[in-house]
């Protein structure tokens, strides 16, 4: 670690001199913008020294904004997306994570309404960035990145290097961290209790279909929902550990969602039945989905270094087709572990891990990406029709 | 197994115009490199003889020939080659491919088109077809109408209803395109692009609508990324090779760019594309609706862009495709082990800006839109908007170091940002300083507001910095805005020098940061570097062993610009080569995307960097101990040689006291007086009176020049006392505390040029070379000969008896070049370069002798001696200016003591005549037809005489203006008068052009000025794509091809053949055609002998 990240205690000052120009929208509002000829102070005030603390002490300096409560400890992730921070920060897959942007301007778009999220709310920990866009712009956009967090609750850092801490990440793997203005101390090893999220009761959408997919929460992303929506199906959005064996369905779908998969047995436990019943229905796994359904089936996860976190993440099938991919996702199928009538549909092209999986008979698969995409590519969003297909 | 091609012929895109630069020589040499490492033979037409693709170590075989269907066709029959290339050669070779395509000639000959099948191409250049071939696919094309009259453009412009967007098909840059807004504006524009093209296209026109672009490859299996996508600064209507582009997009949200991606995967599938294109859009900011505005089915000024605001090496992935690799197969060149199917993930950001010449070329036009008209562009990186901005600005190289410290006036900001110009965004800059009104500047330019806002920060800075005193967190603050220690020194009151030892004091110092394609994810040993403010760690340690194993920084040369083009780039990347295959490290510094100097594979390390003396000092403190060399970056590179030397740092070559002495007039004039060497009479005034007094003494025309500029900026030749006194009113104005410097102009004299590489003060290699062109017209811009075919023997030898003088007395190590005035019997010298000149590439070629090379042996004191022939070869060079006065509307065309050729090309030939045709065929002027207009003015009249009576009797039919009519018919050479414009009488020589009887027109400024109506004709010319000469010499020596070759006896020899020991040209020297030209010898004088050409 090059020292002069302990030796730099000063204020590095890159942001607006604080200021904001608060409900500053855009094109579509822009006579608003007439009254005000100066920015003015707004709604965060990037004052306070602080820095990021990873476990065994490392630090990584910024600022944040003034009266910003600390973070708490999250397990620190760095995505390499370039866009799609409002999908990202609302992906409930972060749980308990602090995400680090790699792209070093965050926020010059501003925030939509709900309607543009990915779930109710932000799940991420804390979020690092380079710079906090302090002026944003885009029609129908109601806020800005900044005061978003700060209705949220949810800490960011500015002005670290990024990059430099990506380096160190990738290197030393995902570690526990905290943003803090006080010289926070973690002793290294701490590790992360990642929360589950997950509806806490059943729920009908889109209802009135000729099929309908039971839709297994572990966190799922709102446009799972979306797609399926699509698709024209009926969708029964369970919780994680709800137990929908003996219901009538026509397709299962095991979403995305935080942490490790092996904290999932209730999950597990019902998948295991779902694929053994005597005449399985479709099942199709997402991202966590993908692990769980791979433990169901007897095999194996494990821990990668750093994860996949980002938007352009290659996978390929075994007959050299290619697709770009969003990825976020910090286990993996191990593949020695995978059961006989079991095979790999995709490879990441980079370090060759699983990233799909299916049944050589029965109408099972699964894929460590994204296909909803948002944030990131939309290459096979084709996989939900085929899904839909098979049902 | 691949079914491999066994050898490809690669077009080229010949010489650089507007709209069509030296992103070209980039893509063809990576081509040139991935068919090499498969073991196919290459051959590349491309009479750009700057390049490096041509080089010796590039493809097997080199022809500098037109690119002509003709000269094609015949290659194509000598080399038999079994694929041609056509999509690393611009818009040039893909015209050229389709042609032949067309004319089944490729077929014919069993040669298959590599990559994208042209049918694909051909839909992608029919803006009609293009259409329709979209609307198939239900994506959104901008609502529009093709038509081939004017009477239908305006019928269709009712429909959509005005403003319209007119644009042409199958053009470059934008060409004859633009906004209209009432139908008389239609209806000579329309009649204007009709001239060159039969469809225009009468579109809806999308005001304020962002402008958006994504480069995307694709495989012939189907598989599809999008490498990057850009946004533009300026909304839709700025041409995006006008606009400042900043990579990745910034403000569009998850959905608008990977909507957008979605559409250019869907679109480019459906073409069937096998390689790489880009597609452009226009993006409704108010509620994300889009229009596909084009796809180019080609390698683009776009891709070079992409390539290096992201690493991934397009051009060679896409030749790669060509031959039927799959993406997956293939391997990131970055990293080296990951695949280079993905999309890189960029973790700083890239701005390009343009680089104009507007008040060179044009005159007083300083608007831009959607017709190119810039000369260049420069790529800044940074890990902020600000950062790279205003490093943008500065690499521009115009005068300002920074928004807010530039040298345009503005009485009016926000009536001069209403209208894109050149400096709008100065203007804007102003605007927000003053005001901080972004809403008002955004509804006056379309500018998104989140572009604005990023510059009202660098105003706010700026406020700060004037108001307050100099803390340690403003000063970092203002260094992450991007600001300069010398713009920050000007609004503190401080010293440049003193603002960098307070800041490295404070350890505010720039982190170093490379570019991996993947923001960090993976390991990558990248050698490809930019220096940020916004970081607190190096990525990188020293290259240099210390004592043991010092670098070499070798400064590059910025953005093409007029009088600095693709050929310093050559020399960059020859010293670079040279430097490293004698084990040095050799760490190249450079800011200009569109050259082969900032492919990361040239050198050991690429600094994507400004040339300022700050980051140049921020480098080599950094990478010391390493010696700079500045001698082949041009201008730009050997400016500052001397801040740098007096700053401490170690340069390689010729002290910088010598540059000096060189390039400061009076101590350069004392230097020569001591070594009793003629020069033009000149002095140096800073009053009226004292230039008039000095023009009274030594006599009328005089030249008048600032000293320390490239290119004749601002020099101007006067021609009596009215003349000099209004440009000096304008001069003064232009460099105030700088005198102006007048000199005698000489008339009527002949030029030449030697270039050479000398080893402390002693000649190693030497060529000489001689002007078509009289004295006068810049030596950028005229036509050069080498070796000399009309020197006197004699006149060789002074020259190169003074020549060995000043390097001597100047003790030059290293590349000089040294240019001559010769008249009857004075031989004065007008100028030293102690360095690389743009004629290096040239001389090299011809000679067969790579100078670059053997400056590079000198300065690591590794060079053996040997002789070198660079005078008696056995067949010729020429090399031609090529302008872009079609792209410059107003501008008069004639070349002057103002350097204004945008770019040039060269042939070789067995002789003269054959070489000046070759050449001049490459300028893409293309003669068809027999009627030939001639005016010339009285005194040079005589000239052409010989010329003219030998077309006529080949059959041509003459046209001339009364007195030359008159002229000629007094020697009794028919021919047709045509009245000029003010006589108002038919046959009148403008109903001739507009009814396009002309095949070619010669049209000479009298040297005593002449009138208005001239320079109309001259520009009509233009305008009507007529080929045009404006110099008499120019004109005898075309005359005389047109009556005595067909371009099909043009030899179709290829440089190894002229220039390898086996030359089958040898001994085919025309002695026949030495004979012929003997007449413009004077009595008494002797040619050029054997031996005087060879020099140690
Ligand atoms: N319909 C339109 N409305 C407004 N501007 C347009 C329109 N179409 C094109 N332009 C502008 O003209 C420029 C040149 O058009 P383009 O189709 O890209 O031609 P070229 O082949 O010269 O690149 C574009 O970059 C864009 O700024
Ligand atoms: N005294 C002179 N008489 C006639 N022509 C001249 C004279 N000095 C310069 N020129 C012409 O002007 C051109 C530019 O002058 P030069 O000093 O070479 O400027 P630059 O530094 O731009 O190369 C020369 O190439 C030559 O054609
Ligand atoms: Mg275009
Ligand atoms: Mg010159």
């Amino acid at each position: 670690m090059n020292k002069s990240i302990f030796q730099r205690k000063g204020l590095r000052l890159y942001f607006r001199f604080g200021t904001l120009i608060p409900n500053m929208t855009s094109v579509a509002t822009s006579h608003s913008l007439k009254s005000r000829t100066r920015p003015q102070s707004g709604d965060f005030f990037i004052s306070q020294a602080a820095a990021l603390t990873l476990a065994g002490g490392t630090r990584f300096n910024g600022a944040v904004p003034e009266g910003q409560a600390d973070s708490l400890t999250g397990e620190v992730v760095f995505t390499t997306g370039m866009t799609g921070y409002v999908n990202t920060l609302t992906d409930p897959s972060y749980s308990g994570q602090i995400i680090v942007f790699t792209y070093p301007l965050i926020g010059n778009y501003g925030v939509p309404g709900p309607s543009g999220w990915e779930s109710t709310k932000i799940h991420a920990r804390g979020v690092v960035v380079s710079e906090l866009a302090g002026f944003w712009s885009h029609a129908g956009h109601p806020k800005g990145l900044g005061k978003w967090l700060a209705e949220q609750h949810v800490p960011i850092i500015t002005g670290v290097d990024t990059r430099a801490l990506t380096k160190y990440l990738r290197t030393r793997g995902t570690t526990a961290g905290i943003i803090s203005t006080s010289a926070a101390n973690l002793p290294a090893g701490t590790t992360v209790a990642i929360p589950k999220v997950s509806c806490t009761t059943p729920e009908l959408i889109n209802a009135g279909h000729r099929k309908t997919i039971v839709l297994v929460d572990c966190g799922l992303k709102q446009n799972i929902i979306r797609s399926l929506v699509k698709q024209g199906v009926t969708i029964k959005r369970v919780p994680y550990d709800y137990d929908y064996t003996n219901e009538p369905y026509d397709g299962l779908l095991v979403s995305n969602g935080p942490g490790d998969p092996t904290d999932y047995p209730e999950t597990i436990a019902v998948l295991r039945r779902a694929l053994a019943a005597p005449q399985p229905k479709p099942v199709f796994g997402i991202c966590l989905g993908t692990q769980l359904l791979g433990l169901a089936a007897g095999a194996r996860t494990y821990k990668l270094l750093f994860g996949h976190r980002g938007h352009n993440q290659p996978a390929a099938t075994p007959d050299g087709r290619a697709f770009i991919t969003s990825q976020n996702h910090g286990y993996a199928i191990d593949e020695k572990s995978l059961p006989t009538g079991w095979h790999v549909t995709f490879r990441n092209l980079n370090d060759n891990s699983i990233e799909g999986i299916a049944h050589d008979s029965l109408p099972f698969s699964a894929v460590q990406f994204h296909p909803e995409a948002t944030p990131g590519p939309t290459d096979t969003a084709w996989l939900f029709n085929d899904f839909a297909k098979a049902l | 197994m691949k079914d491999l091609p066994q050898k490809i012929l690669i077009l080229g895109s010949g010489g650089l115009r507007i709209g069509q630069a030296g992103e070209f020589d980039y893509s063809g040499s990576q081509a040139i490199m991935a068919f090499k490492e498969e073991g196919i033979k290459t051959v590349l037409i491309n009479p750009n003889i700057a390049t490096v693709q041509t080089d010796g170590d590039m493809a097997d075989t080199v022809y500098f020939q037109p690119l002509t269907p003709e000269v094609v066709e015949r290659v194509i029959k000598k080399e038999q080659p079994d694929a041609i290339a056509l999509s690393f050669g611009g818009q040039t070779a893909l015209n050229l491919g389709l042609k032949l395509q067309k004319s089944g000639f490729l077929a014919r000959h069993g040669v298959r088109v590599l990559g994208t099948p042209v049918s694909a191409i051909d839909t992608t250049e029919d803006r009609e077809k293009f259409k329709r071939a979209l609307e198939k696919i239900s994506i959104k094309t901008a609502r529009s109408r093709s038509v081939y009259s004017v009477a239908e453009a305006v019928a269709a412009a009712g429909e959509i209803g005005f403003p319209v967007m007119m644009r042409s098909g199958f053009s470059l840059g934008g060409l004859g395109s633009g906004r209209v807004a009432s139908p008389a504006e239609l209806m000579q524009k329309a009649d204007e692009a009709f001239k060159a093209t039969p469809q225009i296209l009468i579109e809806e026109y999308l005001a304020g609508w962002k402008e958006i672009e994504y480069e995307v490859v694709r495989d012939a299996k189907g598989n599809t990324i999008t490498v990057c996508n850009m946004e533009n600064f300026d909304p839709m209507g700025v041409h995006t090779g006008e606009s400042i582009v900043v990579a990745p997009s910034q403000t569009l949200t998850n959905n608008e760019y990977h909507g957008l991606r979605e559409i250019a995967i869907k679109t480019i599938t459906s073409l069937g594309i096998v390689g790489e294109c880009n597609i452009q859009y226009a993006l409704n900011p108010a509620n994300g609706d889009y229009r596909v505005i084009e796809v180019n089915a080609r390698l683009s000024r776009s891709s070079a862009l992409a390539s290096k605001a992201t690493g991934y090496p397009l051009a060679f992935v896409a030749a790669k495709l060509m031959l039927g690799y799959a993406l997956p197969e293939l391997k990131n060149a970055v990293t080296g082990t990951t695949s280079a199917f993905f999309e890189p993930a960029l973790d700083y950001l890239a701005v390009k800006m343009p680089r104009w010449d507007l008040t060179k070329l044009a005159g007083p036009d300083r608007t831009i839109g959607s017709e190119m008209k810039s000369v260049g562009e420069v790529m800044a990186l940074g890990r902020s908007f600000p950062e790279a901005l205003q490093k943008a600005v500065r690499m521009v190289n115009i005068g300002a170091q920074g928004l807010s410290d530039h040298p345009f006036e503005f009485p009016d900001p926000r009536t001069a940002m209403s209208r894109p110009t050149d400096h709008r965004l100065f203007a804007v800059y102003d605007f927000l300083k003053t005001t901080g009104d972004i809403s008002t500047a955004h509804t006056e330019t379309g500018i998104d507001p989140w572009f604005l806002g990023q510059m009202q920060h660098i105003a706010e800075v700026e406020a700060r910095l004037r108001g307050t005193r100099l803390s340690e967190p403003l000063l970092r603050s203002a260094k992450q805005a991007g600001f300069s220690d010398r713009t920050i020194a000007g609004l503190t009151h401080h010293s440049e020098a003193g603002v960098r030892a307070q800041r490295t004091g404070l350890g505010i110092v720039p982190v170093i940061k490379q570019i991996d394609t993947l923001a960090g994810e993976f390991d990558a040993t990248t050698n490809y570097l930019y220096v940020t403010y916004h970081g607190s760690t190096n990525d990188v340690e020293p290259l240099a062993k210390p004592k043991t194993d010092p670098s070499v920084i070798v400064l590059g040369s910025g953005p093409y610009c007029i009088g600095s083009s693709v050929e310093f780039d050559w020399c960059a990347v020859g010293l670079v080569r040279t430097l490293r295959q004698h084990g040095r490290h050799a760490i190249i510094i450079n800011s200009n995307p569109e050259t082969v100097s900032t492919d990361f594979n040239r050198s050991d390390r690429l600094y994507f960097e400004e040339l300022t003396l700050e980051r140049v000092q921020d480098i080599a403190d950094f990478e010391a101990p390493a010696p700079l060399v500045v001698s082949v970056g041009g201008q730009t590179a050997n400016n500052l040689a001397i801040p740098l030397a007096n700053t401490g740092y170690e340069l390689l070559g010729t002290p910088a006291t010598a540059i000096d002495q060189a390039e400061n007039r009076k101590r350069f004039s004392t230097l020569l007086n001591s070594l009793d060497i003629d020069q033009p009479a000149w002095q140096k005034v800073s009053t009226l009176e004292r230039a008039k007094a000095f023009a009274r003494k030594v006599g009328y025309p005089v030249l008048i020049r600032p000293s320390y500029v490239l290119s004749g900026g601002a020099m101007s030749v006067a021609r009596d006392a009215t003349e000099l006194a209004g440009y000096l009113s304008r001069a003064t104005k232009l460099s105030p505390d700088h005198p102006v410097v007048i000199s005698r102009f000489i008339q009527g004299a002949k030029e030449l040029e030697i270039d050479g590489v000398a080893d402390h003060g002693t000649i190693v290699i030497s060529a000489i070379s001689e002007h078509i062109e009289n004295a006068g017209v810049h030596s950028g811009d005229a036509t050069v000969v080498l070796p000399p075919q009309r020197l006197y023997l004699e006149t060789i030898r002074r020259a190169k008896k003074i020549t060995t003088q000043i390097v001597e007395a100047l003790g030059i190590t290293g590349p000089f070049n040294l240019q001559f005035i010769a008249k009857g019997n004075e031989l004065k010298v007008i100028e030293a370069n102690i360095r690389a000149s743009r004629s290096f590439p040239f001389v090299s070629k011809v000679t067969g002798h790579n100078f670059i090379t053997i400056a590079t042996e000198v300065l690591l004191n590794a060079h053996k001696p040997a002789e070198y022939e660079t005078l008696e070869l056995d067949y010729v060079g020429v090399k031609s200016p090529l302008f872009s006065y079609n792209r410059l509307k107003g501008a008069d065309p004639v070349a002057g003591v103002e350097m204004a050729s945008t770019g040039e090309v060269a042939a070789i030939g067995g002789n003269l005549l054959e070489a000046f045709y070759a050449s001049w065929l490459a300028t893409d002027q293309p003669v068809s037809g027999h009627n030939l207009y001639i005016s010339v003015p009285d005194e040079q009249k005589a000239k052409i005489l010989e010329p003219a009576a030998g077309l006529a009797a080949a059959g041509w039919n003459i046209f001339a203006t009364i007195g030359t009519h008159v002229f000629l018919k007094e020697h009794g050479i028919s021919s047709q008068p045509l009245y000029k414009i003010h006589e108002k009488t038919e046959p009148a020589v403008e109903t001739a052009i507009n009814t396009r009887q002309l095949s070619l027109m010669i049209n000479v400024p009298s040297g005593t000025g002449d009138d208005a109506d001239a320079r109309h004709i001259r520009r009509l010319a233009v305008d009507h794509h007529i080929p045009l000469v404006t110099n008499a010499e120019i004109a005898v020596i075309l005359l005389r091809c047109l009556g005595e070759l067909k371009p099909t006896d043009l030899p179709v020899t290829s440089w190894q053949e002229y220039t390898s020991p086996t030359n089958p040209n040898r001994g085919r020297t025309d002695h026949h055609d030495q004979a012929r030209l003997s007449h413009h010898r004077q009595p008494g004088t002797k040619r050029a002998g054997k031996p005087a050409g060879r020099s140690r």
